[in-house]
C-alpha cells in the first residue's frame, strides 16, 4: 500500500499500475474523486438497477394496496361512483415508489459496499487514519495475480510514493 | 457521467475562502464537536430550548387529560393553530431537501457547505411538523388507525382522502430525509472515528459509520447512490407541500378551493425554509468562526433564493385575489373582502407586509451581505409564512358559506404554549445535532478546494 499527497499523484499512480497490468486494485481517498474512478474503471455498479426494481415494486404495492382495499375487500358506494378510482391512488402510489426506491438505494449502497463492516485489514496499517483527513492511498492486493512482494513494493515505490507500507491480514 | 465530464465547464467560482487545506477544513469541522469546550452561546441557546420544550410537555399532558378543547379550536374553526402550525413547519423543511437534492442536480456546489444542517433541519422540523396532526386528533396513541393494515375492526382507511394521502406523503418524507442525512454522514462519521481520542467516541462514530474505509469502489457507489437519492427526493418534496395543499383545495370552503394552491405552497415552503437556514447559520458561523466556510456569499445566494420565492408568493397573493373576483363566485369575493377588511384584517396586512413588501429590500446587495440584516429579514419572513398559513385556515374555515355559521377563533394560552414548545424541541433537537456531529459536510468541503482538482497534465 502506497501512500500519497495530493489527489493528482495518486490518480496518477493508479493509471500506472492499471496500465502494468495490476487488476485488483483499490484506492482510498477522503472525498470521492471523479478521475479516480476513470482510472481505475470503476463507473459501473448494479445500484440503479436495484433501485429501479425497488421503485417499481413499491409503485405496484401502492397501487394494489388501494386496488383490493377499495374494490374488493372493502368496497363502499357512494352515488354510484366508480369503486376503481385511479386518479385518487396516484398519489399513494407515487409516494410508496419514491419510499421503496430510497431505501432500495440506501440498502443497495450498503449491500454492494459490504458495509457494516467492522474489520479491514487496511486499518491495521498505521498511518491509515489519515485516509479520512489528507491523505491518498493505493493498494495493491495480494490476490492480484502479478502481485509479488518484493516487485509490487519496489513499482509502489517507483511512483513517487511518500510511503509504501505492507498491509498485514 | 464520463461523457459528460468533456463537456467545457467555466473554471468554478471560488466558494469557500482561500488558504484551507484537507486537514484543517476537517479539524475546523470537526473540532466543534470533538472537544471538552462548549461554546456559551451553545449552552444559552439549549437552555431556552429546554424550557420551551418543558412548555410543550406540560400542554400535551394537559391536552392528553383533558382533550383537544384546551386548545382554542371551536365550530366552525376546527382546524386553528395545530394545522397552521403543521403546515409552516412542514414547509421550513423543504429548504433543507432543495439545497441537498435540488442543487446537487442542479451542480450548485456551493451548496457544500449548509446542506448537512439544512437537512438536519428538514429533519427536525418534519419531527415538530408531525407533532400537530398526532395531538389534533385527540387520542394520539391510536395514531395507527391512518395505516392501513388487517384489523378486527374490519375498516380501512379511505384513500380517496388527502388527509390519508398526508399521512404517507409526510411518513415517507421523513424516512426519505433521514435515509439521505445518514448516508452523507457516513463519510464524515468515519473521519470523527478517526480523530476520536476517547474510547466511548472510537465506539459511538464507528459503530455509526459502520467501518467506511473510503475505497475508491466504494465512493463511485456512493456517489450514485448519492444522485439516485437527491434524483428521488427532488420530486418527493415537490409533491409532499403538493399534497399539503391537497388538504385545502379538495375542500370546497371558500379561499381553499382553487388550483394553484401546490405550486404556491412549494413556493413558499421554501422561501420560508430559506429564512430558517439563514437564521440558523447566521449565529452559528458567528460563534464557530466557519466564516471561512459559510462565506458571504452563501448567504448572498440564500437571500437571492428568498427573493425569487418571495415574489412568487406575492405573485400567487395577487393571482388568489384576481381569481376570487374572477371567478364570479359571491362566496370566493367574500372570504376575500373578509380576509382584507373582516375581523383578520390586522394579521393579513401585516402578512402582506412581512411576505411581500419586507423581502423586496433584498433587491439591494448591501442588504443580502450584511449578516444582520438578512437575520431580521429572515425572522420576518417566518412571521409572515406563519400568518400566511394561519389566515389561509382560520379565516376561511370562520366566515364560510352560511353566515349564520360564523365565528371567530381565538387562540388560548396552550395553543400557544404548544406552538412555541415545538420552536424549543426543534432548537434542543438541532444544538444536540451540532454538539455530536459535524454541522458542516467534511468531505464535500474537501471536494471544493482547489487542491481536491486533478491536474490537467494528467487526464490523457
Amino acid at each position: 500500500m502506497a501512500e500519497f499527497d495530493d489527489p493528482t499523484m495518486l490518480v496518477n499512480a493508479a493509471r500506472a499500475a492499471r496500465e502494468k497490468g495490476f487488476r485488483r486494485l483499490d484506492a482510498y481517498t477522503p472525498f470521492p474523486i471523479e478521475d479516480l474512478t476513470d482510472a481505475l474503471h470503476l463507473h459501473r455498479n448494479k445500484l440503479p438497477l436495484i433501485v429501479l426494481i425497488g421503485g417499481l415494486t413499491g409503485g405496484f404495492t401502492g397501487y394494489l394496496l388501494q386496488y383490493f382495499t377499495t374494490v374488493i375487500y372493502y368496497p363502499i358506494n357512494i352515488a354510484g361512483r366508480p369503486l376503481h378510482s385511479w386518479p385518487s391512488y396516484i398519489i399513494i402510489t407515487f409516494e410508496l415508489t419514491i419510499l421503496f426506491a430510497s431505501i432500495s438505494a440506501v440498502l443497495g449502497l450498503l449491500g454492494l459496499c459490504g458495509l457494516p463492516m467492522p474489520y479491514h485489514p487496511v486499518f491495521n496499517v498505521p498511518r491509515f487514519s489519515a485516509a479520512s483527513r489528507d491523505r491518498f492511498f493505493l493498494c495493491i492486493e495480494s490476490t492480484d495475480p502479478l502481485f509479488d512482494r518484493q516487485s509490487t513494493t519496489k513499482f509502489l515505490e517507483s511512483l513517487d510514493a511518500k510511503e509504501v507500507s505492507e498491509v498485514e491480514h | 457521467m464520463a461523457d459528460e465530464q468533456l463537456i467545457e465547464t467555466p473554471e468554478r467560482e471560488r466558494v469557500i475562502a482561500p488558504g484551507y487545506t484537507f486537514g484543517t477544513v476537517t479539524d475546523q469541522i470537526a473540532s466543534v464537536v470533538q472537544t471538552r469546550h462548549t461554546p456559551g452561546f451553545w449552552i444559552a441557546s439549549f437552555v431556552v430550548g429546554f424550557l420551551l420544550l418543558q412548555a410543550l410537555l406540560l400542554s400535551v399532558v394537559l391536552l392528553m387529560w383533558k382533550g383537544v378543547g384546551v386548545w382554542g379550536i371551536r365550530t366552525p374553526v376546527m382546524w386553528g393553530f395545530a394545522i397552521t402550525n403543521f403546515v409552516w413547519w412542514i414547509g421550513i423543511g423543504h429548504a433543507g431537501t432543495l439545497i441537498s437534492a435540488i442543487l446537487l442536480l442542479l451542480n450548485q456546489s456551493w451548496r457544500n457547505s449548509i446542506n448537512r444542517f439544512a437537512e438536519a433541519m428538514t429533519l427536525f422540523a418534519v419531527a415538530c411538523a408531525g407533532l400537530f396532526p398526532l395531538l389534533h386528533m385527540g387520542r394520539p396513541w391510536l395514531f395507527y388507525w391512518m395505516l392501513p393494515y388487517p384489523n378486527t375492526m374490519r375498516v380501512l382507511p379511505n384513500f380517496r382522502s388527502p388527509l390519508v394521502w398526508d399521512v404517507f406523503a409526510v411518513s415517507t418524507y421523513a424516512t426519505v430525509s433521514l435515509l439521505f442525512w445518514f448516508v452523507g454522514l457516513i463519510p464524515d462519521l468515519g473521519t470523527l472515528r478517526d480523530r476520536a481520542r476517547g474510547l466511548a467516541g472510537k465506539y459511538i462514530y464507528g459503530f455509526l459509520a459502520m467501518g467506511w474505509r473510503g475505497s475508491a469502489k466504494h465512493w463511485s457507489i456512493y456517489e450514485t447512490a448519492s444522485l439516485l437519492l437527491a434524483g428521488l427526493a427532488t420530486p418527493l418534496v415537490l409533491s409532499v407541500h403538493t399534497v399539503v395543499s391537497f388538504d385545502f383545495t379538495v375542500a370546497i370552503v371558500p379561499g381553499w378551493h382553487s388550483t394553484f394552491f401546490p405550486p404556491y405552497f412549494v413556493a413558499g415552503a421554501i422561501y420560508s425554509g430559506f429564512a430558517m437556514v439563514l437564521v440558523l447559520a447566521i449565529p452559528l458561523r458567528a460563534v464557530y468562526g466557519l466564516q471561512g466556510l459559510i462565506t458571504d456569499r452563501h448567504l448572498e445566494n440564500s437571500g437571492k433564493i428568498m427573493l425569487a420565492t418571495g415574489l412568487i408568493v406575492a405573485y400567487a397573493y395577487i393571482m388568489e385575489t384576481f381569481m376570487a373576483w374572477y371567478s364570479g363566485s359571491v362566496y370566493e369575493q367574500q372570504a376575500f373582502w373578509n380576509r382584507m377588511t373582516g375581523p383578520y384584517s390586522a394579521q393579513y396586512w401585516f402578512l402582506i407586509s412581512c411576505n411581500v413588501v419586507a423581502p423586496n429590500l433584498l433587491w439591494f446587495k448591501k442588504f443580502r451581505t450584511s449578516p444582520v440584516l438578512l437575520f431580521a429579514s429572515s425572522i420576518i419572513v417566518l412571521i409572515g409564512m406563519w400568518l400566511e398559513r394561519y389566515m389561509i385556515i382560520v379565516s376561511s374555515l370562520a366566515q364560510d358559506f352560511v353566515p349564520s355559521s360564523w365565528a371567530l377563533f381565538r387562540a388560548t394560552r396552550w395553543d400557544w404554549a404548544t406552538y412555541w414548545g415545538t420552536i424549543g424541541f426543534f432548537m434542543v433537537l438541532f444544538f444536540l445535532f451540532v454538539r455530536a456531529l459535524p454541522m458542516i459536510s467534511i468531505f464535500e468541503v474537501r471536494t471544493l478546494l482547489p487542491q481536491a482538482k486533478v491536474r490537467e497534465e494528467v487526464r490523457r
